[in-house]
């Protein structure tokens, strides 16, 4: 896995910060057997003519459905409680967005009080942190509509692979 | 509850005789239809007045009497208690409580403000809600988020004595009001959804030391079981009823957690609570029936003993916590008078027992879409009694990990989830507030790491298919029977908590913020009012100055505002009707507010 996220050093979220996207680039132009990157080598999605979904993608629909939306609402839409993380997907930087799944989030003031708790220590969430990152940026450019994605690709190998490496590791 | 009192002048009501073991101070509260001194009203849990000032004739008539912030934008669920012409307003999160002096306009007599760290809100699973305080002797109790129960004086808001119940950092959190019998006081615990080993512990109301704790997991030591002399379903539990219907030491990850109402009976001298999913939502990962989650337990409040258990969902496969509120009535089945207790589990069916026995007398669905199971075997003889029959395509322990199991009825959300019914003496019948939601189910496998989610399983929900179209109904049920008497569609679900009153008036809030009062006889809508946000509190009424008044909070929130805050879709529906059902964040939006109702003067 190219962005094996669970192994991302402190330093990378330090020198992601302030990357303010004014173009929101999620063609797929390079793969390496697991997932999709764009040009800049950040993850995204892929979805064929007929609608099939790319594997990461899909792992990325079913993960988030586990893991977030009981706070951020069901298809990245937001909720009375959580931000719309399909909308923080594109605005955040990846790295950015690596960094608040990895250590938490916390906005404690007289008109809120909002924690996002930190999901470092836990592989269900941070061995499917690129899946769920591509799976919110295709729904937040509404590549991908709400519900369920009808058609995904098979799972590959190498993701099994990888998959079962973060798993256990 | 007594139906001779019913048209007596709240003053001249007398004491009924009861054991010594109830507090005093709350059976009194709880008699004085005046005050609202308890959450869901009366030990019986019967959300039940006897207020009649208000009534069907003249409840067209509310006006809005007085309003107040709370200062909080998070989902507000229970009720503010009235005592002495004092009113305590709590909060969610940071869990302030406001006393207001309603002989001075609703001064603030004094406020607590308690200090949290603010880590235990990413571990709530579902908003920061609370269920609201107990009173009973010159104090007032709090459950706060992060476990600690304070006991504060009711003059004055000082801190009497507090003591940590559970330790966030493993996802152990609270939400459940407290409930005080005799010298102690009965608090649960929060995080099914993080493997948490759910408990009730007892403290005593003096310092706050322990009294007892009894798991609902693991040694029969550890859930104060008496192998011989504690039944379920009128036979004796055995020895390691728990032990056995778990894989190796899953229980002690296993949940049952204990966040809803408790109740009690002061004749039987008996405490009533039931225990929630057992954890993963991946059933394939916990073989077994998981006891006792699931579990309406009856235990003894002096010494924590339990008397007998019923579980209603064993191996649960599609999170239908068994949590809700047992609510206490006399009524007659088959020509007798029966002690019963009656359930409304968020599985979708209405269960009636006899709550001295634990017998099961009825268990029905109560809402016609619930499909998961065909029906609860009745036979003594079978040896399925008391098991709800699973319909294989709705497994989600059949079909598999990493299968979707489509079209489940209820949804996770249950037919019903934490908001309490009514029950009035003068219909016999209970008023349900309901979800009317299916859902799409698949699990699959999850590690289990300290103080993280421990979730496994996607799901997505949509309105019940083939139906009105709305998530919700607000239904009278006749337990006795096992049949719902009729049903009013809600667009929402029904999420707040209703109440009963001897002015033949049921009052309920909406997600949409409506307070709405109906026919307690018919349903018929009587009256209605948007307030400021969607409620999810309960409604509850008091009498001050020889004046009735209702009032409720509202500010919208927890599992309903996460859930249907961007309306639901059904993927099932096809392309066309994605997006169609109707969103709550279009209707409202959140903000904590309580607000007071009463009757022009001059009526």
């Amino acid at each position: 896995m190219r962005r094996a996220a669970p192994l991302l050093a402190l330093g990378l979220f330090i020198a992601g910060a302030a990357h303010a996207q004014t173009e929101v680039n999620v063609d797929p132009v390079s793969e390496d057997g697991v997932r999709w990157f764009n040009s800049d080598e950040i993850p995204t999605f892929k979805i064929a003519e007929d609608g099939t979904v790319d594997w990461p993608t899909f792992s990325g629909y079913r993960r988030y459905h586990a893991e977030c939306h009981v706070c951020h609402g069901p298809d990245g839409e937001g909720s009375t409680y959580a931000p719309a993380l399909k909308k923080s997907a594109l605005n955040l930087d990846y790295y950015d967005f690596i960094a608040a799944v990895t250590g938490g989030k916390q906005a404690i003031n007289a008109a809120q009080n909002q924690v996002m708790p930190a999901f470092g220590t836990n592989p269900n969430v941070m061995c499917y942190v690129d899946d769920i990152y591509t799976y919110l940026r295709a729904r937040g450019v509404e590549a991908l509509p709400r519900g369920r994605p009808a058609k995904r690709a098979e799972k590959s190998e190498a993701f099994a692979e990888a998959e079962k490496a973060c798993m256990e590791g | 509850m007594k139906k001779c009192v019913i048209g007596l002048i709240a003053g001249l009501m007398t004491t009924a005789a009861v054991p010594a073991l109830a507090n005093e101070s709350v059976t009194a509260g709880a008699e004085d239809p005046k005050q609202w001194t308890m959450q869901l009203s009366n030990y019986a849990g019967t959300s039940y007045s006897e207020l009649d000032e208000i009534n069907k004739e003249n409840v067209g008539d509310l006006q809005v009497d007085w309003t107040f912030s709370t200062g909080v934008l998070r989902g507000h669920e229970g009720s503010p208690l009235v005592i002495d012409d004092v009113m305590y307003v709590h909060t969610p999160f940071p869990n302030m409580v406001y006393a207001l002096d309603l002989n001075d306009e609703g001064r603030i007599l004094w406020r607590y403000t308690p200090e949290q760290n603010p880590d235990v809100i990413g571990v709530m699973c579902c908003d920061t809600v609370n269920r609201g305080v107990a009173a009973a002797d010159g104090m007032i109790f709090l459950n706060q988020a992060d476990t600690t129960l304070v006991a504060l004086d009711a003059k004055t808001g000082e801190v009497k004595w507090s003591v940590k119940n559970g330790d966030p950092t493993k996802g152990e959190t609270a939400t459940a009001t407290p409930l005080v019998v005799g010298d102690k006081i009965f608090v649960g615990i929060s995080g099914g959804e993080y493997g948490v080993r759910g408990h009730m512990t007892a403290y005593n109301i003096a310092d706050g030391s322990l009294a007892w704790r009894a798991y609902s997991t693991g040694p029969d030591e550890d859930m104060l079981v008496d192998p011989e002399k504690t039944t379920v379903l009128g036979k004796p539990i055995g020895a390691d009823s728990s032990l056995n219907s778990w894989e190796g030491d899953q229980w002690q990850i296993g949940g049952g957690t204990t966040w809803g109402w408790t109740t009690y009976d002061p004749e039987l001298n008996l405490i009533y609570y039931g225990t929630g999913n057992p954890s993963t939502w991946n059933p394939s990962q916990r073989p077994g029936d998981n006891k006792w989650s699931m579990t309406i337990m009856a235990r003894d409040p002096d010494t924590g003993m339990a008397k007998w258990f019923y579980q209603k969902t064993p191996h649960d496969e599609w999170d239908y916590d068994g949590v809700n509120e047992n609510i206490l009535v006399d009524q007659e089945i088959d020509g007798e008078m029966r002690k019963l207790l009656v359930n409304m589990d968020r599985n979708g069916f209405g269960y009636t027992l006899d709550r001295e026995t634990g017998e099961l007398l009825v268990a029905e669905k109560y809402d016609p879409k619930v499909n998961w199971a065909t029906h609860v075997e009745m036979d003594p003889n079978s040896d399925q009694y008391g098991r709800p029959q699973v319909v294989a395509e709705f497994s989600t322990e059949q079909n598999g990990e990493d299968t979707n199991s489509t079209g489940i009825c209820p949804a996770a959300l249950g037919s019903k989830d934490q908001q309490p019914a009514a029950y009035s003496p003068k219909t016999g019948l209970f008023y349900v507030p309901t979800n009317h939601v299916c859902m799409d189910y698949e699990p699959f496998r999850v590690s289990y790491t300290a103080g993280q989610p421990y979730v496994g399983a996607t799901l997505s929900m949509f309105p019940a298919p083939d139906s009105h179209g709305g998530m919700g109904n607000f239904i009278a049920w006749d337990a006795t029977k096992g049949e719902i008497k009729w049903s009013l569609p809600e667009q929402f679900s029904v999420w707040s908590g209703a109440l009963a009153t001897a002015g033949d008036v049921v009052f309920y809030g909406t997600l949409e913020g409506y307070l709405k009062a109906i026919d307690s006889e018919t349903g018929e809508e009587l009256y209605k009012f948007k307030t400021p946000s969607g409620i999810i509190g309960n409604v509850f009424t008091y009498e001050h100055d020889g004046k009735q008044y209702v009032g409720v909070l509202s500010g919208v929130g927890g599992w309903a505002g996460i859930g249907l805050a961007a309306g639901l879709t059904n993927a099932n529906d096809g392309l066309g009707a994605v997006g169609g059902y109707a969103a709550l964040s279009d209707y409202t939006a959140l903000g904590g507010q309580l607000t007071v109702f009463t009757l022009p003067s001059s009526t």
